[in-house]
């Protein structure tokens, strides 16, 4: 009889965790729908760089304006955050809640790096008199390069509140999930920087 | 042993310390050697173009298998479904629009 009660105690422990499985692997699929109608998104701008990528109007090409040693580091810096925030995952799945925080600090401070970068070379551009208004060639720039960074700027403020709510409640179900979320998110950015990188710079020197 | 329990169970696999390094180690790879053959010039543009775009996809590919581990396992089955219909979307957009717009340019040009 007491054998039997542990046995269903256990098998309800068990079905209910489950459950909470369940649900936490809802809320991830849920998130990855939301990234796939993103990648929809990216894809529209990139057909619209491509059909407009050589539109100059008598304005600068992309040999002229790009620097492809800067891009280099801005894609060296977005890739080492990728592996920083992978470690901050796997701290997180062996519960080590300081390490997690540690790791996903230094996530932030890359992905910061990276976006101080960016303004800066939009600015450069607009001061050197390239801005988005020259010509279609250009508006197809900051609007593919520029939604990446707002992506990646959304990104850095989901990073603060992360950690603010690890600090705050710890590793438990909720934050573990939005931390898995937050993952897809980050690594997602990555990838759609390999098109940018490869699409925009890349060829636009070539 | 509960540690372990936990992170074999759920629908996301969650990687190891030694994929990441993989899978960095290969993105850094396939970084450079786009970079490096844009740079140095030293391939013919048709070459080094058909190049970065197969390094891409190569690369997107290990960030899918070893960041955002993706695999075919029965838990991943709906992510991937939903993967593969965004990928079919977005060769449709992309394709179709140069497809178009490039012909359209040809025929004005022509007109």
């Amino acid at each position: 009889m007491s054998t039997e009660a542990v046995n269903n105690h256990d098998a309800h422990a068990h079905g209910h965790e489950h459950e909470h499985h369940d649900a936490s692997d809802m809320k991830v699929f849920g998130f990855w729908v939301y990234l796939m109608t993103d990648c929809i998104l990216f894809a529209t701008i990139f057909a619209t760089f491509a059909v407009l990528a050589n539109s100059y109007a008598g304005g600068p090409t992309g040999a002229e304006i790009f620097e492809l040693p800067f891009v280099l580091t801005e894609t060296m810096i977005l890739l080492v955050s990728s592996f920083t925030f992978g470690l901050a995952s796997i701290a997180g799945h062996h519960g080590k809640k300081s390490s997690v925080l540690g790791w996903l600090f230094v996530t932030f401070l890359l992905g910061l790096s990276f976006i101080i970068m960016e303004i800066y070379e939009f600015h450069h551009l607009i001061a050197e008199g390239f801005g988005p208004h020259n010509s279609a060639f250009l508006s197809a720039f900051f609007t593919l390069v520029g939604t990446h960074g707002l992506h990646v700027t959304c990104g850095l403020i989901w990073l603060v509140v992360m950690m603010v709510q690890i600090k705050k409640n710890g590793l438990d179900t909720n934050n573990n999930t939005r931390m898995m979320n937050l993952s897809l998110f980050w690594h997602f950015l990555d990838i759609i920087w390999i098109f940018v990188f490869t699409v925009v710079y890349l060829l636009g020197v070539l | 042993m509960a540690h372990n329990e936990h992170t074999s169970h759920g629908g996301a696999s969650h990687g190891t310390v030694k994929s990441y390094i993989v899978g960095f180690v290969l993105s850094v790879i396939l970084t450079v050697i786009p970079f490096w053959m844009v740079m140095s010039g030293s391939f013919s543009k048709s070459v080094t173009a058909i190049s970065i775009f197969v390094l891409a996809f190569i690369q997107l590919f290990v960030h899918l298998v070893y960041f955002l581990h993706m695999n075919r396992s029965s838990e991943q089955q709906w992510n991937v479904m939903a993967f593969v219909y965004t990928v079919i979307m977005v060769a449709i957009l992309v394709i179709g629009s140069l497809w178009i717009m490039l012909n359209l340019n040809y025929n004005m040009m022509m007109g």
